[in-house]
């Protein structure tokens, strides 16, 4: 055991807020219409950009003719690479911090054309409407270059990629001699696996005002994961001081990592606000919300080998996926094969093609969305091969260390999930044989799959203020990106201090705010979480400090160890009717507030020495119908364990979303690319497929107890992106039990299956 | 959006008049005319907002039919209790298309006009000879999952999205106009035409022309009648297939037959002969799947959109089979 700082009565106190399902603090103002997102700041000066998006996908530039666009009154202005000021020359200027390696893609720089939908202009005007309808009118000849979009048919042409972006190490080296270990394995499953390019495709479209003051300062809005990251990267590329901008993002209408990168509205808007010195807002369309990063489409295969009892002995899991031109996307998607079983031969491989498309982008659950639906299709084929329960083989094969590493877990209890979501779905009555559920003409199928998601810990700062009034004020420029912060770090605050919520506001999405990292990852609360707690613990310290110089201190004698903060009062924990209220030490002591600052790191020994990952089981019933191959998701029951659950409430709605979002990753989302025009032709919500509250069943969700001491000291994990991880792969197992149709392409579309039932 | 006139017409005759001018178009519930204005697709250069027009009732015809007004809500017009009871697919087919703020907003008029959702026509940076006569067809060997496997030409396969409009073709409904030269009636299957070499010509409606109102015979086949629809999701997609069917049984035995087919063809469609190859028949899935191979002997699929056929063989025996069974009976 390593140890662990200790931690002084927190979480111990009996009716603190921390494990409630305390409502979203933010939630009245969201439905109120007091929540403003990007696009809903202005000045009376507010000019509108209306972005030009590429007709082709590889080639350059000949002519641009703007006189059009620009005979327009109220038309001002139209930005192309031709009339661009000067702007940073060096990669590292355009870097962020979700950047991988490579040279990041720079709008309006030159004539160049690197992938479709490429902003290649960008008309402003007095309104919306005219910035459009001039967008329409900005002529542009181009120079067409032929162009590589279509991964199957590059998938030979493929390289090796390193450790090129961060959260990402590169697949370990194989362990036991797993080619041979395959071949000598009686029973085998070796199939290969597609999944298609997804689009964020968040409620909120991306969009950037930026408002521009008499001083000459600039105040920039903008829909982003971290205010901080956009700061640094405009003041970069337009050579501003940091002090002359400030960068805000209090509301952010869904990202699901779309926000992680600045991305290209953002470099318009600051472009046409600092040349013509007036506030400017650009906010993309649908379609253009298709022209930057995604969920790279995959090719993977996935080979197991196994003993007739079950017991894995081999397992090979290979990948392909696309980046872009110009940058190592990566995302490994098959390191999650070698941690979740145990098995002595192993070979995991990832490679990379290179096509003229925007850079991929983190998407939920990056690389694991897409790797462990593989590999939890094969334990289900591997399941059927051998005649054994596709739960029962799981637990055959569990992982008690992790086998990638050698390295205990820090905290895992999947068993859990496997025996609770199991009984909770009622796993026991299941058929095993395909075919052998139905009611009238659909056949009814149950399929199950594990998930695992890393449970990852950056530094973060907070700072405190709290007030002679017993109101706490705590900040950090973290994001919310709907996810809950507002709410967590609150109940966090609260919980230290044993205030009550209504007495505690926190602060985020604001570049001037102690430092914080992108939001993603799931690691927020246990980033961000920290650093909360850490100074929060600060100002009880220094309560507990200025009690003591009170004159008639009821606490005289008492440790501070022996001290609960709780309704607003330090008490003495033996004997509750010794207590002095907050604001009586605050007033008592002459101390009209107390200032704190604190930084979090993670416990970097505990780290080094163990694995730290959420798990979930999530069974699933789907109902087929026999002659028109059509699918529907008739319950859903996830069981999660991520360590202490700081609102049960919150949490369950992540889960939720994410199992949405795994129904959509299984039956519907398809980017559908025109491989002769390079281009994605279903650019819109009617076509680019999500799915409708008709295709939402109910949705289980528990969370299994879970203790770790290790992984923060608030004993929390993250649930962002766990949720969707196992749900496409037991959608397709369940698909499989109802009809003997085994489908390794996501989506899941009813053709798919249609062809098998002939 | 490009610049453009507006006026409100106060009357049927003031509207075709006004749409004298050319470039005008009318404008009832605008769900789609003016998402194709904002995507620069459609650029009239004058709207005619008849949406105020006192076209919107349902009423009695002297056959014993109904008359839809061409600016009835479809959600009036679904739920309007004559048409649930009188002709149910009409009304399944209607509640089975877009979302109810859709069909809120959505006039009967309109629906029929509504123009195809093919990928290309919507995206003016790639070929369209619809949207651009001459340009080429772009979903000819590009992505193609949603398009024509009946009657298409070599230079258009797109489909016509409506569900409305297959029940109207099922049940030999008639669309009374007014244009210019007065007023006159055309039979469904006359209304909507094929893409040929003219696919940029989606009805045979001329110039100025307004639709009035949609008159429905008296035979509803509310006996035995069914509408399914099959989508990639449960709600809010367009067909990929969907049929209208209707029967008249005589104990077991198919006295009369109507068939239309959706999501697959440039208009409804429709096949006399797959029709009368049900008559006289046992209304049994064999009969069923006859009648479908007739429907579907020229089908010709493309790409991504083959597996169409197959399935519209199985939605036709379904929907046969459902309208036999129960009255009325529709697809969960
Ligand atoms: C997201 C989405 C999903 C949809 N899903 C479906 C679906 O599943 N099934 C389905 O059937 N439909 C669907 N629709 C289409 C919808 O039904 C049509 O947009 C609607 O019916 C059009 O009616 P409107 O009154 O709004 O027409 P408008 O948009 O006002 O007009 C459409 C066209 O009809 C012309 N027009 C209108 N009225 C007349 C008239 N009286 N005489 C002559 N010309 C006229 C207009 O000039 C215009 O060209 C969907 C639409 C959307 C936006
Ligand atoms: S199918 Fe018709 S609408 Fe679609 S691209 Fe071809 S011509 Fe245009």
């Amino acid at each position: 055991m390593t140890a662990i700082p200790s931690i002084p009565g927190f979480l111990k106190e009996p009716n603190g807020p921390i494990g409630k399902p305390v409502s979203r603090v933010d939630g009245r103002k969201k439905v109120t219409g007091d929540a403003h997102y990007a696009a809903e700041f202005t000045l009376p000066d507010l000019a509108h950009g209306y972005i030009v998006s590429s007709a082709i996908a590889r080639g350059r530039i000949t002519r641009i003719d703007a006189s059009a666009a620009l005979a327009l009154p109220g038309v001002i202005h139209v930005f192309t690479h031709e009339n661009r000021p000067s702007l940073a020359w060096f990669d590292r200027k355009w870097k962020d911090d979700d950047a991988p390696k490579g040279s990041p893609f720079r709008p309006l720089y030159d004539a160049e054309i690197h992938h479709a939908l490429q902003p290649v202009a960008l008309v402003i005007a007095e309104s919306f409407e005219l910035a459009r309808y001039a967008a329409r009118l900005v002529h542009i000849e181009y120079e067409a270059a032929p162009h590589q979009t279509d991964l199957r048919a590059n998938r030979a042409n493929t390289f090796t990629p390193g450790k090129d972006k961060g959260g990402f190490e590169p697949p370990p080296k194989p362990r036991g001699n797993p080619e041979q270990a395959f071949l000598d394995s009686p029973v085998q499953v070796d199939a290969e696996f597609t999944q298609a390019a997804e689009y964020h495709n968040p409620m909120e479209m991306h969009a950037t005002t930026v408002l521009h003051h008499d001083d000459g300062t600039l105040t920039v809005h903008d829909k982003t994961q971290g205010a901080q990251n956009c700061h640094t990267y405009i003041c970069n590329v337009f050579g501003l001081s940091k002090s002359a901008v400030r960068v805000m993002s209090p509301f952010v209408g869904g990202a699901f990592g779309s926000g992680l990168r600045p991305q290209h509205q953002l470099f318009m808007a600051m472009l046409a606000a600092t040349q013509l010195k007036r506030s400017i807002r650009v906010e993309l369309s649908r379609p253009q919300m298709f022209s930057f990063g995604h969920r790279p489409e995959t090719i993977q295969r996935v080979a197991l080998g196994a003993e007739r009892d079950g017991t894995l002995r081999a397992l090979i899991h290979e990948a392909v996926q696309e980046s872009s031109q110009n940058e190592n996307y990566v995302e490994i998607v098959v390191n999650w094969s070698g941690q979740q079983y145990a098995c002595d031969n192993v070979r995991l491989d990832y490679k990379l093609t290179r096509l003229d498309v925007h850079t991929p982008l983190d998407q939920r659950a990056p690389g694991a969305a897409t790797g462990v639906p593989a590999l939890e299709i094969a334990m289900d084929e591997l399941a059927f091969k051998l005649g054994m329960d596709p739960l029962e083989l799981r637990l055959k094969n569990y992982a008690e260390t992790d086998p990638n590493t050698g390295t205990p877990f820090s905290s895992k209890e999947l068993r859990a999930c496997f025996r609770q979501g199991a009984e909770r779905f009622g796993w026991a009555k299941r058929s095993p044989a395909p075919r052998s559920m139905r009611e009238g003409r659909e056949l009814i199928g149950w399929g199950m799959a594990a998930g695992v998601w890393d449970a990852m810990q950056g530094q973060a700062a907070a700072k405190a203020v709290l007030g002679v009034d017993g109101k706490l004020v705590v900040s950090s420029a973290t994001a919310d990106i709907g996810t809950g912060t507002y709410t967590v770090m609150t109940q966090i605050a609260a919980d230290v201090l044993g205030l009550p919520i209504e007495e505690v506001t926190f602060c985020l999405g604001d570049s001037s705010l102690p430092t914080a990292p992108i939001e993603g990852g799931s690691w927020t609360v246990s980033t961000v979480g920290s650093a909360v707690k850490a100074v929060c613990d600060r100002v009880r310290s220094q309560l507990f400090t200025l009690a003591g110089k009170l004159e008639d201190n009821p606490l005289k004698g008492v440790a501070e160890a022996d001290v609960l903060f709780a309704d607003g009062h330090l008490i003495v924990r033996d004997d509750r009717s010794r207590r002095l209220s907050i604001t009586d030490v605050m007033r008592g002591s002459g101390t009209l507030s107390i200032e704190e600052e604190a930084r979090a790191l993670p416990y970097l020994l505990a780290r080094a020495r163990h694995t730290f990952a959420t798990h979930s089981a999530v069974f699933v019933e789907v109902r087929v119908d026999e002659d028109l191959g059509t699918i529907r998701v008739a319950r859903v029951v996830s069981a999660i364990a991520a360590g202490r659950i700081i609102n049960p409430k919150t949490a369950r709605s992540q889960i939720q979303g994410a199992v949405v979002w795994g129904i959509g990753m299984g039956l519907e989302e398809e980017a559908f690319t025109d491989h002769r025009l390079g281009r994605v032709m279903n650019h819109d919500y009617a076509e680019y497929h999500v799915p409708v509250n008709a295709d939402v069943p109910d949705i289980d969700v528990l969370f299994v107890e879970e203790h770790d001491d290790m992984v923060n000291a608030l004993g929390a994990k993250g649930v962002g992106e766990i949720g969707i991880v196992g749900v496409p792969a037991a959608i397709a197992n369940a698909i499989h039990h109802a009809t003997g149709v085994r489908v390794r392409d996501f989506p899941i579309t009813l053709d798919k299956v249609l062809a098998g039932l002939r | 959006m490009r610049s453009f006139t507006y006026a409100r017409a106060d009357s049927a005759a003031d509207a075709v008049g006004r749409a004298g001018a050319s470039g005008t178009a009318f404008v009832a519930g605008g769900t789609n005319l003016l998402d194709l204005m904002k995507a620069d697709v459609a650029r009239p250069g004058g709207l005619i907002d008849i949406s105020r027009l006192p076209l919107d009732r349902i009423e009695e015809t002297a056959g014993g039919g109904l008359r839809l007004g061409a600016l009835a809500r479809n959600a009036d017009t679904a739920y309007d209790e004559r048409v649930q009871t009188r002709y149910p697919m009409l009304s399944k087919a209607i509640l089975a298309g877009a979302s109810a703020q859709l069909r809120n907003m959505a006039t009967n008029g309109g629906n029929l006009l509504q123009r195809t959702r093919c990928y290309y026509f919507y995206d003016t940076a790639t070929p369209c000879n619809k949207r651009e006569p001459g340009s080429g067809c772009g979903a000819i060997g590009g992505v193609n999952r949603i398009h024509a496997i009946l009657g298409a030409s070599d230079q258009c396969i797109a489909v016509h999205p409506s569900d409305l409009c297959v029940a109207l073709a099922a049940l030999d409904a008639v669309v009374q106009v007014r244009g210019p030269d007065g007023e006159r009636s055309i039979p469904f299957a006359e209304f909507h035409r094929l893409p040929g070499d003219r696919p940029e010509i989606d009805t045979t409606l001329r110039p100025g022309d307004l639709v009035t109102s949609i008159d429905l015979p008296a035979k509803g086949f509310a006996e035995h009648s069914t509408y399914l629809k099959i989508r990639d999701r449960a709600s809010y997609a367009f067909a990929l297939v969907s049929v209208a069917a209707g029967l008249e049984l005589d104990g077991g035995t198919v006295r009369d037959a109507r068939l239309a087919l959706g999501g697959v063809a440039h208009k409804p469609w429709r096949d006399p002969e797959a029709e009368a190859a049900l008559i006289g028949k046992p209304a049994a899935p064999d009969s069923f799947r006859a009648a479908a191979r007739v429907l579907l002997r020229d089908a010709k699929g493309h790409e991504h959109n083959s597996f169409k056929i197959e399935l519209a063989e199985r939605a036709i025996v379904r929907a046969l089979s459902e309208a036999a069974d129960r009255k009325g009976a529709s697809h969960p």
